[in-house]
């Protein structure tokens, strides 16, 4: 079957849901829209439940850090599939870091799970209605989030290699 | 005598007694977990009843390194991902540039990549099916198997230098042409490897015990399988066949015939027999490769840009702006354009995503990688359930988790 | 009678009518540097480099390292190969802890010795820091042929190694500066 256009895609979700996104454009083909936080369940549900559009498989989630963008400082880029029809698709969301609160999408797809607990780990983003939310590849005793643009990538207590050296 | 289907369904049964179980610790250094992640079973007897899993233990904080990083320095990265078949994850991460730089890159360099990660394919499919062969006791099968991947890691070094992590490549192509040693390699290769993995499949594919042993363990349904995440072989294993070499198709793959093998239930046996399966259609598609690559015109392995291609090794050492243009590629001075790109290849274990966000620097802003491992093993205690404690070991080996994917 | 089998060299000795008198230290050392059970701590690819060498191609049995051991109770020598993060940093220093004396280790891979590539704040920088090591082999995986060189080394410390060695008090010292009980 046909990949499903980027018309079709955003006049569906207009007609059904209604004005709730913003298109990015410029993505190298791929259908790129910023949703603000309080539709994106709603929003997300609206495409994993549609016949027509039957995004059915969630691809990544990660986030991203943009300290410069006061209030929107966070971000957390959902990607889509559709694989019956082999199109993708990106959503983002920003939340500011004062209260980096998103909604779990462990509700629709499972394997968000593992996905949003990272996104935690890395950027302190916390996934509301999560069954398990907790670092899963940093030490459990971390407190900082190290994929903050902040924190630095060396461990600053090592005490064999010399900064100097290494030209940092 | 109850099937493993049976007990499987009396034990996802709600209204069963409450009764006290014992807890076991698989982990992190065990001799049947191919890399270290930890397992805690809750079992009633020798039933599992539920898991818990940390993993971690081999955190490199990959995507930190890369944000200090520019391109060329982030290949060795990549490498490091699933390091069973390295030049898989080289071409991914050098396609996701290309396509942020808008490279076109001729079609010999095109089909020398396929035919490159095709090999690493049936190195990482060699090491996963032999290994599940040794975690059911049959450890002969390792030992005929894994000679055949000494002669790939000869070829690797023919074409790039290293056996294990190969760097491979170059944005554009490759560092060098593939000498006539890599042909001739690859030809004998060809010849020699499907005798032994004929042999090896006999050894294991119709054994009654081995069959025992994998059928019914594991399995997971299809709706299950696409919520969690899973793709390549484990997802083929269920009977969806999706492989983004068909349905996206990258590399020129579409250039290529070759099937995508499905199974039935998702069960170790059905993963087992898909990979036998692809390693077949990949010695298919290296002979295609190489006959592709024999009749376009020779002496082309890269594309025709100073911006983004590294100059060859000999004029660095001679030549003075050479040097210079080695010197600005390597520290990141290629002008990148802001935008991004996510990018997918088909790995041996299944999409293998890169998203790349670049802010017009010299390093990119965020990269972000999507390993496959890491969004299947999720749903390894919903396989178990149910099922025998060397079930669990078997399942966890059909997997294919390799540790350096999931953690990255 | 001339065949291709090696000997090895008798340690030097009295040798008489029945009878051959020599040094405890070295017939121990004899015996033990060609018995040794590994432990391989596998992580990441080193470990598949470890396989490697281990396979039928770079054969490390001929060394006598036939029997691998996963139990730290039934080994001597733990050959960590590939990165440790901190996470794992605990559970190697129980592993070593659980091993008997005598035991060797060696850092098998760049990451193992230093941290390698990885200077983050997550691996630890070198396994050096948390239990002492006897051969380091350098390499991003090191070849097989490296690491067989890495057990030969081994092999030579073992049996130059004096039979009263781990009671002596510069190995009482060692231990105590890695905090080891």
């Amino acid at each position: 079957m046909d990949p499903l256009s980027h018309d079709q895609i955003e006049s569906h979700i207009r007609t059904q849901l209604g004005d709730v996104f913003t298109i990015i454009p410029d993505s190298y083909g791929v259908f790129t829209m910023e949703v603000p936080l309080q539709q994106l369940y709603r929003v997300v549900q609206f495409l994993f439940k549609d016949e027509a559009l039957g995004f059915n498989f969630l691809t990544d989630l990660c986030g991203v850090h943009y300290p410069d963008d006061q209030g929107r400082e966070l971000c957390v880029v959902y990607h889509l599939q559709n694989m019956k029809r082999q199109t993708r698709m990106r959503i983002k969301t920003f939340v500011s870091s004062e209260k980096p609160e998103v909604p779990s999408l462990t509700g629709i797809y499972a394997s968000a799970n593992w996905m949003e607990r990272e996104t935690y780990d890395f950027y302190g983003i916390r996934f509301l209605g999560h069954p398990d939310l907790r670092r899963i590849l940093n030490m459990d005793e971390m407190v900082e989030f190290p994929m903050r643009k902040e924190f630095p990538l060396e461990d600053p207590l090592r005490e064999d290699k010399e900064d100097f050296h290494f030209g940092r | 005598m109850k099937t493993n289907l049976e007990y499987r369904a009396e034990f996802l049964n709600p209204d069963m007694p409450e009764i006290p179980y014992t807890t076991l610790n698989l982990g992190p250094t065990h001799p049947a977990t191919h890399g270290i992640f930890q397992n805690v079973l809750k079992m009633d007897g020798e039933r599992i009843v539920s898991g818990e899993q940390t993993i971690g233990y081999i955190h490199r904080a990959f995507e930190k390194i890369a944000e200090r990083r520019p391109f060329y320095q982030i290949t060795p990265l990549t490498d490091r991902l699933n390091y069973c078949s390295a030049p898989i994850n080289n071409t991914g991460w050098y396609l996701t540039v290309e396509k942020l730089l808008g490279v076109k890159v001729p079609k010999r360099v095109d089909y020398m990549r396929v035919m490159v990660m095709e090999l690493a394919r049936v190195a990482d499919h060699l090491i996963c099916n032999s290994i599940l062969g040794v975690d059911t006791g049959a450890l002969t099968g390792f030992t005929y198997v894994y000679q055949y991947r000494e002669k790939i890691y000869e070829i690797y070094e023919e074409i790039c230098g290293a056996r294990l992590t190969t760097n491979m490549g170059r944005i554009g192509g490759f560092e060098r042409d593939f000498s006539p040693k890599v042909f001739e390699l690859t030809r004998k290769f060809l010849k020699e490897f499907p005798v032994v993995w004929r042999e090896f499949e006999s050894l294991l594919s119709r054994n009654r015990i081995f069959m025992d042993r994998t059928i019914d363990t594991g399995a997971i349904s299809v709706e299950r399988a696409l919520n969690y995440g899973l793709t390549g072989p484990n997802l083929r294993a269920c009977g969806i066949d999706y492989d983004i070499r068909t349905a996206e198709p990258y590399c020129s793959y579409e250039d290529f015939i070759f099937d995508v093998p499905v199974g039935t239930t998702g069960d170790t046996y059905d993963r087992f027999v898909v990979r036998n399966e692809e390693i077949w259609q990949s010695l298919s598609l290296i002979e295609q490769a190489l006959n592709k690559i024999e009749a376009e015109p020779a002496g082309v392995f890269h594309a025709d840009s100073d911006h983004y291609y590294l100059p060859p090794k000999q004029e660095v050492y001679k030549n003075m702006e050479a040097l210079i243009y080695h010197f600005k590629i390597i520290m990141g001075e290629i002008e990148a354009p802001a935008g991004e790109v996510y990018h997918a290849v088909e790995g041996a274990n299944g999409e293998l995503g890169f998203y790349l966000i670049s802010d017009g620097g010299r390093t990119p802003y965020r990269l972000h990688f999507r390993r496959p491992c890491f969004i299947y093993y999720q749903a390894f205690p919903e396989m178990v359930r149910g099922q025998m404690l060397s079930d669990a070991i078997v399942v966890m080996s059909s997997l294919n988790v390799i540790a350096g994917e999931l953690d990255a | 009678m001339s065949s291709n089998i090696k000997m090895t060299e008798a340690p030097p000795g009295l040798e008489g009518q029945g009878f051959f008198a020599t040094t405890l230290d070295s017939v121990v050392g004899l015996a033990r540097k060609n018995s040794i059970w590994p432990l391989p701590f596998a992580t990441s690819c080193c470990g598949i480099e470890f396989m490697a060498t281990m396979a039928s191609h770079y054969d490390l049995a001929r060394f006598g390292s036939e029997r691998l051991s996963f139990t730290p109770r039934q080994a001597d020598l733990l050959m960590v190969m590939g990165t440790i993060a901190k996470k794992m940093g605990p559970v190697l220093r129980q592993v070593y802890e659980q091993m008997a004396e005598p035991k060797w280790v060696i850092a098998v891979g760049a990451c193992a010795s230093s941290g390698g590539i990885f200077d983050t704040y997550s691996v630890l920088q070198g396994i050096d820091r948390i239990i002492p090591v006897d051969v380091y082999v350098p390499g991003c995986p090191p070849r097989p042929e490296q690491i067989i060189d890495g057990v030969l080394r081994i092999q030579d410390l073992v049996a130059k190694e004096s039979v009263r060695r781990r009671h002596s008090e510069e190995y009482k010292k060692l231990l105590q500066e890695y905090h080891v009980k």
